[in-house]
């Protein structure tokens, strides 16, 4: 009878970080700002139908970077447990701490128990009634959550782009100001980034009981350029 | 919640791609078990009937822009008037409009879904329903009531909307059976729609204003209140009027009330001056006869 190797668990923890890390890092990065109306996500995306940003529920969105196919299906499983729960109580009890925390717990499930962790770093963005109460919940592969405030950047280079990032951001900015600080920290100092490479939302205070808005790449353009 | 063989036994339903309810909400209720039983009366004693609360007459016509819904405000169970302020009409969507005839619970639940479910299918796959699939939605929704209708139950509702991608309103009509018949000019559903659907038969013509088409459903909601105890007319005293939306290209929006109330207002004065000129209504009596 043959025996398996021994290995220890900091080593196959650590080789599954890693891997996991890798995925995510082949991807591009995106990132979530606070402004005046609301919460801005902007992601680097040259698909203009496979969405990394999208809607979760009234005041809710998602995003993901990593592997498409593992982000999406923790979107549909996102948008499943909000319009149940809005179903079975009200409208009003869906929030995203709780999302956030179904989410941990299955990346976190995943990372422990499955052959192979998800290439995936997600975030829950939840807009506030008042400006100030915007909640931001960036979870990474392992299940680890981090709340965070006014901003916050996923993907591979996070850390250099949120440092850009927090240079340039200021309380109270508006729409356009909030995408040009985010698209320049995208892009770093060597290149720049047009609307076709772009993909962008907003969860807007302004927007009604459905706050998510896609800002298409007409207006992506219009706001760059102008 | 969940129910898969997989290791994800957490609440966030997740289901292996084999197995997936895809975008339609009622399957995702299904496999959560959190389906609403359909209301039966099956255990009720013989010779006692439940008296079940129902809302009555709902009316919708095409104009230029789009589609017109108005529905009275009235909701009757038996002979007593249960609510004088319930509204039968509400927003789909943002293009499209639903208004309920038939047993208030139910149509009421059955709106809440397909809501949900117009909603939850745009989220899940990332674009809206065609008008037309919203239609066979609804109708499928009708048709599962059925063993319900079969009771007493029934749900008629009346659908509308704007059509994005042929550029036109479009209404609806369906039978307790689920039957889905689309309607070039206009609807009308519940107790009051024979009055209800003369009116705007009569009234009706191609490319209405919004405005005409307005008055129109208003006139035709008054008559009906006119000739069927079940339907509500304007009720000026507590400030409750019929519920009106217009569905266009710009998307489902409600007339305000300020509308509604002097377009009542200037119906009624019509009507009231007509009735200034015309003969008394004779009283009737089973004394008078001898002495006159």
């Amino acid at each position: 009878m043959t025996m398996p190797f021994y290995v220890a668990p900091e080593q196959v923890m650590k080789d599954r970080a890693d891997y996991a890390r890798k995925g995510i890092a082949r991807g591009r990065s995106l990132a979530a700002v606070v402004y005046a109306d609301g919460i801005l996500i902007c992601a680097e995306n040259p698909s203009s139908t496979l969405r990394k940003i999208s809607e979760i529920y009234d005041r809710i969105a998602f995003a993901g970077v990593g592997k498409y196919n593992e982000f999406d299906q923790l979107r549909i499983a996102g948008v499943r447990a909000a319009d149940l729960k809005g179903f079975a109580y009200s409208r009003e009890d869906v929030d995203a701490r709780s999302l956030a925390n179904q989410y941990a717990q299955i990346l976190g499930q995943i990372f422990t128990h499955e052959m192979k962790p998800m290439e995936v770093e997600i975030l829950v963005a939840e807009v506030g009634e008042e400006p100030g109460t915007d909640q931001l919940f960036h979870i990474l592969y392992d299940g680890t959550v981090m709340d965070e405030t006014n901003m916050t950047v996923l993907g591979g280079e996070a850390d250099a782009i949120a440092g850009r990032l927090q240079e340039t951001w200021r309380e109270g900015l508006d729409l356009r100001e909030a995408l040009r600080v985010t698209v320049a920290a995208l892009a770093g100092p060597d290149r720049q980034l047009g609307a076709d490479d772009l993909e962008a939302a907003v969860l807007a205070r302004s927007n009604g009981r459905r706050a998510f808005r896609r800002i298409d790449r007409a207006e992506l353009a219009d706001l760059l350029a102008g | 919640m969940l129910r898969t063989g997989s290791l994800l036994a957490v609440t966030m339903p997740i289901f292996p791609p084999s197995d997936d309810p895809g975008p339609s909400f009622a399957q995702l209720l299904r496999r959560t078990g959190l389906h609403p039983e359909l209301p039966t009366l099956d255990r009720l004693p013989v010779g006692d009937r439940l008296v079940i609360t129902h809302g009555t007459t709902v009316v919708a016509v095409r104009y230029a822009d789009g589609v017109v819904m108005a529905g009275d405000r009235r909701a009757t169970a038996g002979n007593f008037i249960s609510h004088r302020a319930i509204e039968k009409v509400f927003p789909a969507d943002r293009h499209s409009g639903v208004a309920i005839a038939g047993a208030a619970g139910p149509a009421m639940e059955m709106v809440k879904l397909f809501q949900l479910q117009l909603e939850h299918y745009e989220k899940v796959e990332g674009a809206e329903l065609s008008l037309e699939g919203k239609a066979n939605q609804l109708g499928a929704m009708v048709r599962s009531n059925l063993p319900a209708a079969m009771q007493g139950l029934g749900v008629v509702p009346l659908f509308a909307g704007y059509d994005l991608r042929r550029r036109a309103g479009r209404l609806f009509e369906y039978d307790v059976t689920g039957g889905r018949y689309e309607e070039s000019q206009f609807a009308a559903s519940g107790s009051g729609s024979l009055h209800a659907g003369t009116v705007i038969k009569l009234g009706f013509r191609e490319g209405l204003d919004r405005g005409e088409a307005i008055d129109l459903a208003i006139r035709a909601l008054f008559e009906a209140a006119d000739e069927d105890s079940a339907t509500g007319g304007p009720d000026p005293i507590r400030g409750i009027y019929p519920v009106v939306a217009t569905i266009t290209g710009a998307g489902f929006e409600r007339v305000s009330e300020e509308e509604v109330a002097s377009r009542f207002a200037a119906l009624t004065e019509e009507l009231a001056a007509r009735q200034s000129s015309a003969t008394r209504v004779p009283e009737t009596s089973t004394e008078g006869g001898a002495q006159r």
